[in-house]
């Protein structure tokens, strides 16, 4: 064809739409049961993690003191046989015996018999506990001294049980998933952010300075990683949001690493000799066929990362470093747990399958999103 | 080969210099003091403690008062736990946590080998779904809820081990803590073994063994040399890591290992310790590196040393 | 007639996919005889390689196999490894494509060469190695007493792939299957192999299957021959027979794939484009971390090279040669020594920002088509990616037309310039690339060996384009190859590179009717086995 020629009006017809290696990746996921299925356990999780505790009506710092280390439960408290002690105690503070104590729904009905006048605004104890509502006295008899009294129960469910300080567990482990996640993000984002632009640089400049720089990372790995993060919770104390920040600043070594090695190859592809012997710049060079071609590596690192890092969090809480009360994580809540593994197991079980749950569906996305982007049999 | 190994030795001293200076500067940088008490101490008994333990000279010089001194091995007092020096305690610590790392370790190659080469040799079976789903549940599970289960199911439960407790080292108190310890790493290496060996067992030389109708056993053998060099590269700082001790097995099961100083180390300001522990630590780093090194040299002919 | 040694009937050889069920092989039928050499030819994709790996037991793990495979009776298909393993080694081998990665590189050749020994000949140890060594000998191994000690890395393909013979032939095999044993290896090295492999037939008397796309190889070594094409034998019989009259068209295609014509001379006084004047080019081997300089490679010796407007310059040599570190150079795309003169611009002192101007018309073209297109970029951006460089001004939708246009030049469908790279085929990917080029008008492409991988029928076309756009807009080429009949076929004039230097160097006529040099001379007579083979048997069926 002529040099300049104008195409005909019809072979300039609608292009047809390819699959980008992105949406045949997206594809090989969708088929892989395990990573699909944890992609969508994973959302569930997130989601009850931000919208639980608004729903489960207990705030997670809520203390009930008439409920501390209950058992997990699938029917409300208070239980029937909780019913007479507590308000034979009750009973005790009006200075007056609880008779004939019937049930009858979700109503109490008593008889308060006392040696002298009850005094009725005592009968605010009620209202005071954490098992009911606020008393109404049906028939006063014997100058006061004999009282019926109907108070409604608060019906209150704690499907995880409570915590040695009674509070509700399930809101707290909510409330946990929701700052192991965050940190497990934040933390994941700054080690990516510092470790492709590290590992970038390094692999793209080659030569002198990428034995240099990878040269320092050699020295930080042999650096004991432990004394790494202990040393940071000294310095930023009590602040977690620093602190995941500075883990993320420690963690980049292997992103760097992974990044470096993959620049160095494409580096190496025809393709970008290609564009540079179209004259591209190397701006250009890094955006339009380096980038893009490292994400895959990245993201499958990145959702590895992310159950690394809840786990460092994690052990920092058990030892006593990590989140501090009131605020949880789910670290704090198994260290708890672990603490009362006798006689209250619910406080270690649900957050540790709530944990384990999370780190499981991120591991398989992890793999699932490695073979997806990295298929062996293309 | 020797020559080898003497020049990676000297390249590690500067690495460790490095390391030692930037652990000294970290832990001294850190807000308080080793005497720090909840209780104030009287302005005069601290000058005094400052003066003994030389820590009212300048920090540089401070700095190459501690580099002489480990240079002569002396990793003087600790600050904390006054009766003992440094190495005192690491003579005391170190055989603990290197015999409870050193059962782990061989408990996760044998039995993280061996698991890892059935699963790959029975890939999409029964077997490979329960190693692989193993695996993830043993990278998953932190140890520290592993290690009180253990405790009620074996110790109180089943009543069969001792709950925790050194007891000397005796092989009833070793059971659980190196179970805890095995379980991750026997995860990890499982998944290795097996993602390497499928890749070998795909290999174009292993195509050549089968043409050949060799039995199964020599292409087994074949494939898991082949699959033994990424493991031998991880394994080298994950040992490092294990003889060193761990904190949560060690604060569990109330062993006297090395794994704790770190921590107390670190909090307590106890400048002395916690450089011993980076120390010993980054020693441990470098020589597990190096014998790295000459494993991979012994297992891939292509790889030359002269 | 006797019974044949290996008679396969009704094949059929399943891929499970993540796409569904893919139908390799469609039910052929193929028989060996005792002694005689039978080819399956066919191009990339055909099956034939599948129909031998199932007869082997050698199908990937999705794969699997239906039909019958009856070696001296005695059927194959579905027998469990460990019965194959009797046949498998002792009676039927096989030697592969990649004779790089076939052997393990962790042990010793010996302790490799042992190992059929001792399984099904049942020596000790000390006579395997004797044995071992003896047939080391017999494939043409010098010094085999030291080379049984060697690993698999301390040796040339050449003599990897002689290793693997002799690991076939180790127990007398009845027949040797020979998966396209030469396609990986220079071409003097592959007339060495297939004359051993000629040789060795003669005499210890096995069959060989020979799986090829050359069809040269077919027209010399073998007596009869299946054309295979997706997964079905379109034509069988006497090879002499096939060539001398193809039934099928798809046969005749084959045989006509070859890059014929020659190129129209340059007018005289046609302008001069590139001039370059004692190139140089070193490496510094393995540089010490202390920067102590190592062996130093010359790559590039003192290469001399002009091209005018329209005239195509062949750069032929083996691998190693250093004949695509000369065309990187010309381009400045490898820092180098010497003079480079483009138009009347000396382009030494330039640095990367001075070139860029002039790299519209000085452009590139790959080997590899699946390598040189940026994965995650569509067709279109791959191809217009230049213009927003030397043309930046134009608009996105310029761009597009333009890309449409560019598609249109090289014979593609323009509709296809949202697809990505992985959607095409070779053939499909290697014009992608020269549209690439072409988009620019560049006035000199280099192109370094854009037909190497491809299959023959595709080679052909893609050797007329490239012929149709140097008409067309006057195009001076350097063109590198080890193919000799494509060069012949592009070249007016050619330089024969060995080991950085030129040494010969003349016109198209001149290089292939009188070549001076020996090495010429081999480059050439083990490159036209197939025409020579085409034209034996032109005389032979008229």
């Amino acid at each position: 064809m002529a040099e300049g020629a104008v195409l005909p009006a019809e072979t300039l017809k609608d292009p047809v739409v390819g699959r980008s290696l992105w949406v045949e990746a997206r594809g090989r996921l969708v088929r892989n049961k395990a990573a699909f299925g944890s992609i969508i356990l994973l959302g569930l999780i997130a989601f009850a993690c931000i919208f639980g505790p608004f729903v489960t009506g207990h705030p997670f710092d809520k203390v009930y003191p008439d409920y501390v280390k209950v058992p997990a439960s699938l029917s409300s408290y208070p239980k029937p046989d909780q019913i007479e002690p507590n308000i034979e105690r009750i009973g005790a503070r009006v200075r007056a015996k609880a008779e004939n104590i019937t049930i009858k729904g979700d109503d109490v009905q008593m008889t308060l018999v006392g040696q002298r006048p009850i005094d009725e605004r005592l009968l605010a104890y009620f209202e005071r506990s954490d098992l009911f509502g606020a008393a109404k006295v049906l028939e006063r008899a014997d100058e006061g001294k004999r009282i019926v009294v109907e108070v409604p129960l608060k019906r209150k469910y704690f499907f995880f049980g409570t915590d040695t300080n009674g509070r509700d567990l399930l809101t707290r482990t909510m409330k946990a998933g929701q700052v192991s996640l965050a940190i497990g993000l934040l933390a994941t984002f700054v080690a990516i952010v510092i470790g492709v632009a590290y590992g970038a640089t390094s692999g793209y400049l080659g030569g002198r300075a990428d034995l240099v720089m990878m040269r320092a990372v050699d020295v930080l790995y042999s650096l004991p990683f432990i004394f790494f993060v202990i040393m940071l919770v000294v310095f930023f104390g009590r602040n977690f949001v620093l602190m995941f920040i500075a883990v993320g600043a420690v963690e980049w070594l292997d992103m760097a690493r992974i990044v470096r090695g993959q620049t160095l190859s494409i580096k190496r592809q025809e393709y970008v000799q290609a564009a540079e012997a179209l004259g591209v710049e190397t701006k250009g060079i890094i955006r339009r066929h380096v980038i893009p071609n490292t994400l895959g590596p990245v993201v499958v690192y990145m959702t590895l990362l992310v159950p690394k890092v809840i786990l460092l969090e994690s052990f920092l809480s058990f030892l006593g470093l990590g989140v501090q009360e009131p605020n949880t994580s789910l670290g704090v809540l198994i260290s708890e747990g672990a603490k009362n593994i006798q006689g209250a197991t619910w406080m270690l079980i649900y957050p540790s399958v709530t944990l384990v749950a999370i780190l499981f569906c991120l591991n398989f996305i992890g793999d699932g999103l490695r073979d997806a982007l990295d298929p062996k049999d293309r | 080969m020797l020559s080898y190994i003497f020049r990676r030795l000297l390249s590690a001293i500067p690495t460790l210099f490095v390391i030692v200076t930037i652990a000294f500067f970290l832990i001294r940088l850190a807000p308080g003091g080793p005497f720090d008490l909840e209780r104030p101490l009287e302005a005069k008994v601290m000058e005094n403690l400052n003066r003994i333990y030389q820590l009212d000279r300048p920090l540089i010089e401070q700095y190459w008062l501690y580099l002489s001194a480990v240079l002569k091995g002396d990793f003087g007092p600790s600050f904390y736990l006054r009766d003992f020096s440094v190495a005192e305690l690491f003579a005391r610590g170190l055989p603990v946590s290197m015999t409870l790392g050193s059962l782990a370790l061989t408990l996760a190659v044998l039995v993280g080998g061996t698991l890892g080469a059935i699963a790959a040799l029975r890939q999409n079976s029964g077997i490979d779904y329960l190693v692989t789903g193993l695996g993830a549940l043993g990278l998953t599970i932190p140890n520290f809820v592993v290690a009180p289960i253990f405790q009620i199911v074996f110790g109180l439960a089943l009543a069969v081990l001792p709950i925790a407790g050194w007891n000397n080292g005796s092989p009833a108190n070793l059971v659980m803590p190196v179970l805890v310890l095995a379980l991750p790493q026997i995860a990890v290496v499982a998944r290795m073994t097996r993602a390497a060996m499928i890749e070998n067992l795909r290999s174009n030389h292993i195509r050549t063994l089968r043409s050949l109708g060799l039995p199964s056993l020599t292409i087994v053998k074949h494939a898991l040399r082949g699959a033994a060099l990424p493991v031998v590269s991880y394994l080298g700082p994950a040992a490092a890591a294990l003889l060193t001790g761990s904190v949560v097995v060690e604060t569990i099961f109330g062993l006297p290992g090395v794994g704790r100083y770190f921590v107390e180390g670190a909090l307590n300001r106890d400048y002395t310790l916690v450089m011993g522990t980076v120390v010993v630590v980054a020693v441990f780093v470098l020589l597990f590196n190096l014998v790295v090194d000459i494993l991979y040299a012994i297992i891939d002919p292509r790889i030359r040393y002269d | 007639m006797a019974q044949p040694v290996l008679a396969v009937r009704n094949l059929h050889v399943r891929f499970r996919t993540g796409d569904g069920t893919l139908h390799a092989v469609k039910g052929i039928d193929i028989d060996v005889n005792a002694g005689e050499t039978v080819a399956i030819v066919g191009e990339s994709g055909s099956g034939k390689s599948q129909t031998m790996m199932s007869v082997m037991g050698l199908l990937a793990s999705n794969g699997w196999a239906e039909g019958s495979v009856k070696y001296r009776g005695e059927e194959l298909v579905g027998l469990s490894p460990n019965k194959l393993n009797h046949y498998r080694g002792s009676k039927l081998t096989m030697i592969f494509q990649e004779p790089m990665t076939s052997l393990d590189p962790l042990y010793k050749i010996g302790d490799q060469l042992a190992l059929p020994l001792t399984t099904h000949g049942g020596l000790n140890k000390a006579r395997a190695r004797k044995r071992a060594i003896e047939l080391l000998e017999l494939v043409r191994i010098p010094d085999p007493e030291r080379r049984i000690d060697s690993y698999p890395h301390e040796m040339s393909g050449g003599q990897r792939q002689r290793v693997m013979i002799a690991m076939a032939l180790a127990n007398n095999p009845d027949v040797l299957i020979a998966d396209e044993p030469t396609t990986a290896l220079d071409v003097t090295v592959q007339a060495k192999i297939l004359e051993l492999l000629s040789d060795l037939q003669k005499r210890l008397g096995m069959s060989i299957v020979f799986i090829t796309h050359d069809l040269g190889i077919v027209r010399r070594f073998a007596d009869r021959t299946y054309v295979m094409k997706r997964g079905e034998v379109v034509e069988s019989g006497k090879t002499g027979d096939i060539f001398a009259a193809p039934k099928h068209p798809y046969t005749q295609m084959l045989i006509d794939a070859e890059p014929t014509g020659r190129k129209e001379p340059v007018p005289a006084g046609a302008p001069m484009v590139l001039e370059a004047k004692d190139v140089q080019v070193t490496f510094g081997l393995k540089k010490s971390f202390f920067g102590k300089a190592g062996h130093v490679l010359r790559a590039v010796d003192g290469v001399s090279l002009s091209v005018r407007a329209g005239e195509t310059v062949g750069v032929v040599g083996e691998s190693g040669s250093g004949k695509s570190t000369l065309g990187r150079a010309i381009l400045r795309l490898q820092p180098a020594s010497g003079m480079v003169r483009f138009e009347d611009r000396n382009l030494m002192p330039l640095d990367r920002g001075g070139m860029r101007p002039l790299r519209r018309h000085l452009q590139l073209v790959f080997q590899d088509p699946f390598g040189s297109l940026s994965p995650r970029m569509t067709s279109g951006e791959i191809v217009t990616e230049g213009l927003l460089v030397h043309e930046p001004s134009i608009s996105r939708k310029e761009r597009d037309r333009r890309a449409a246009q560019a598609f249109e030049e090289v014979r593609l469908d323009p509709a296809w310039r949202n697809r990505f790279p992985h959607e095409f085929s070779g053939g499909q990917r290697q014009r992608i690339a020269i549209a690439r080029a072409m988009i620019l008008h560049p006035k000199l492409v280099v192109l370094d060996e854009p037909t190497s991988a491809l299959d023959r029928s595709v080679q052909k076309e893609i050797v007329e384009l490239l012929r149709e756009l140097q008409k067309a807009h006057g195009l001076a080429y350097v063109f590198i190859s080890h193919d000799l009949a494509v060069v012949r076929a592009l070249s007016d004039e050619i330089m024969v590179m060995k080991t950085g230097k030129v040494v010969e160097r003349g016109t198209a006529e001149q290089i292939f009717d009188r070549p001076k040099e020996d090495y010429t001379r081999d480059l050439i007579a083990a490159a036209f086995l197939t025409e020579n083979a085409k034209a034996e048997a032109r005389s032979l069926a008229s």
